[in-house]
């Protein structure tokens, strides 16, 4: 019988099945980052044992950073102290940096494919669970706990049971106006938060084939909001065409060599899957989140739902919370509903192809006066980019500020937080209560439908405002 | 890690589904560099008004005095979200050993075992039998034999653990300790791996 991606790659990296229990799989890369890895830096150092391949480790800050004046010193004193026990525990171990100031820096899962440290047939591990991102390059990618970043600090392996594998097969071509965030948030709305635990998922079909791998990337950094241990792509000529020549991806004959055993990265055409699901890219719709967890996500044109389709009571309970906490009524539209802010960044969609969406849409355009704005570029890499192009002049002319590289607004570490009771039309990947702030107002969308709003101040239908 | 074989105690029910690690641990409180000290800032925006220690909500179940317990049950999809471990040690640092719903997400599951905190899966129609029950009942948990019973009824379900996980639990071992011990081993495997 054939073989999953999924399993060739897994079954490449099993030192050791242990009977009854867990596989010690190996890890090929490990990143890490300022707010996951201080425990496990201790933990390890009173055990007295030493970081088994820190050659093997990159290491960013980014989740809580400031996002303006990176050249000062951080001034919230707990920020700060994070910051520099990373660059102690790094320095300490061996292990590199691209701290504040470093032209590397960025979000974790930005810059580990910008550099070309992300590699087809890789396993790669953070203690962050949107390390899902990195499977759209065809490597197994997955977020871990702060005692598992100990245990490949420790041995450069960790305990995991073998996940079921899910593919989702997206067929046929996008509606104009419709990019990879609505695919993602259409899949959520459809299987639910949870709908995938338990399952790595295998994106497939001619519309993810379409894509490039900044909106592969979006979809697979997305697959833990439904629940999934993470989310993979076949490597192809797209995924090759981005890497090559990037600082850390292999170089001449070694390329050749690699690019040999990354051709044999694809599901066989006789390989068994756990589960199954086939979307039309057509009946996609421009996305919007309504509620507090990502699969609570409609059409931008559609209703919130009513009551009475809920029958569990205590669904029935939560869905109340949930539309309490938004400030939304069931059955209402939310088209027109005013917005006070629009928050573009976070892994999800802080990528240069993002900026050049939304820079599309805002040219030669002013922002609505009633928005507030926090456009945060997902490394320094793409902060150059931006001016390289000169989508700086594009914002500046439309009255938005560009900030400096960081997790910003999409968890509200920092002093980037939307004030309680607000909406925040946000392109970042959760929508929980209380996640981008106290009392923040959260609804998911597509860089595009962020785009629409800066210029409208309101929920729009990002095609209305296309030819 | 700390072992356990077998708790029988009140239990808090938390009657709210997908509860999400930010709820758990909200992100403002990950800015520490030690594990101690999380239990204080467990559920903290759904706990207090406005941040507000001297505000508890009357509403939220860890402010209602009758309820009282090593036990949390909390309703399906528990721990979803964020990656952070720090959900994990606020729920073992408030006091919490084991946690009852009828589905966990990943990534809590393993990080609750790596802590030395039970999550028990149990059936929809269990869990609805337990949140019945009133504030005085018990829950007796062995994990030896993988059985949760409700005491005042007798009613009792099996659960599932895989037997190395189970092992760790019961000798408060942890997976550090057993990868350390392959030193050998993985380097054997990485003498092919990086061929």
């Amino acid at each position: 019988m054939g073989k999953t991606i999924f399993d060739k790659i897994w079954d490449k990296h099993v030192v050791k099945i242990i009977e009854g229990g867990p596989s010690v799989l190996y890890i090929d890369k490990h990143l890490i980052h300022e707010v996951t890895s201080p425990q496990a830096f201790s933990g390890i150092e009173k055990r007295g044992a030493k970081l088994f391949r820190p050659k093997q480790i990159v290491a960013t800050a980014d989740h809580n950073v400031p996002t303006i004046n990176q050249h000062l010193p951080i001034s919230d004193q707990l920020s700060k102290f994070q910051v520099d026990t990373l660059i102690e525990n790094c320095k300490k171990h061996g292990v590199e940096l691209y701290g504040l100031g470093h032209p590397n820096q960025g979000i974790v899962h930005v810059i580990g494919p910008e550099l070309g440290i992300t590699q087809p047939g890789m396993t790669i591990v953070c203690g962050d669970s949107h390390t899902s991102t990195h499977g759209a390059f065809g490597s197994i990618a997955f977020g871990i706990g702060t005692s598992e970043v100990e245990m490949v600090f420790a041995s450069q392996c960790v305990m995991q049971t073998k996940p079921k594998v899910m593919r989702i097969n997206i067929e046929g071509s996008l509606q104009n106006g419709v990019v990879s965030k609505d695919i993602i948030l259409y899949i959520i709305a459809k299987i639910s938060a949870s709908g995938a635990t338990g399952y790595f998922v295998e994106y497939a079909g001619s519309a993810i084939r379409a894509l490039s791998m900044e909106a592969r990337m979006t979809i697979c950094n997305m697959s833990i909001e439904m629940g999934a241990r993470g989310g993979i792509i076949a490597p192809d000529e797209t995924t090759y065409a981005y890497m090559k020549g990037r600082p850390f991806a292999p170089q001449g004959e070694n390329w050749n060599k690699k690019l040999t055993d990354w051709k044999e990265l694809y599901s066989d055409a006789d390989a068994k899957f756990d589960f199954e699901i086939n979307i039309n890219a057509s009946d996609i719709d421009p996305m919007i989140t309504y509620g507090t967890n990502p699969g609570m996500g409609l059409s931008v044109t559609g209703k919130v739902p009513t009551m009475d389709s809920i029958s569990d009571p205590t669904e029935k309970q939560n869905f109340e919370k949930a539309l309490a906490y938004m400030g939304l009524e069931a059955g209402q539209s939310l088209l027109g509903m005013p917005v006070q802010n629009v928050f573009i960044g976070s892994c999800t969609n802080s990528r240069i192809e993002d900026f050049r969406l939304v820079a599309n849409i805002i040219k030669g355009k002013q922002k609505n006066p009633s928005v507030k704005t926090l456009i945060v570029p997902g490394s320094q890499a793409v902060a150059k980019q931006i001016k390289a192009e000169g989508l700086d002049k594009v914002f500046t002319e439309a009255g938005i500020e560009i900030r400096q590289a960081g997790c910003s607004a999409c968890l509200g570490m920092n002093e980037d937080k939307i004030p309680a009771g607000e909406y925040c039309i946000s392109t970042s990947n959760r929508n929980f209560e209380g996640r981008q702030g106290a009392g923040a107002r959260t609804m998911l969308v597509s860089p595009l439908t962020a785009a629409a709003a800066l210029l409208t101040g309101k929920i729009t239908d990002i095609r209305t405002m296309l030819n | 890690m700390q072992s356990l074989q077998k708790i029988k105690s009140r239990f808090i029910p938390l009657r709210i589904e997908n509860v999400d690690t930010d709820q758990i641990i909200p992100a403002r409180f990950l800015k520490a560099t030690t594990k101690e000290g999380f239990g204080k800032n467990l559920f903290r925006d759904w706990r207090y008004e406005n941040d507000d220690e001297t505000k508890p909500k009357a509403d939220f179940v860890l402010n209602q005095k009758q309820f009282s317990g090593e036990i949390l049950v909390a309703a399906k999809n528990f721990g979803c979200g964020s990656s952070r471990e720090h959900a994990a040690w606020s729920i073992q640092d408030y006091g919490f050993k084991v946690v009852v719903s009828s589905f966990f997400a990943d990534i809590f599951k393993n990080n609750a075992l790596n802590n030395g905190v039970l999550p028990v899966t149990v059936s929809d129609a269990f869990l609805q039998a337990i949140f019945a029950e009133g504030a005085d009942a018990t829950l007796s948990i062995d994990l030896e034999k993988q059985i949760i019973t409700i005491d005042s009824t007798g009613a009792s379900e099996s659960f599932e653990i895989n037997a190395y996980k189970k092992t760790c639990m019961l000798n408060g071992y942890d997976d550090i300790d057993y990868l350390l011990s392959m030193k050998e081993e993985i380097e054997q495997f990485e003498l092919n791996h990086n061929k």
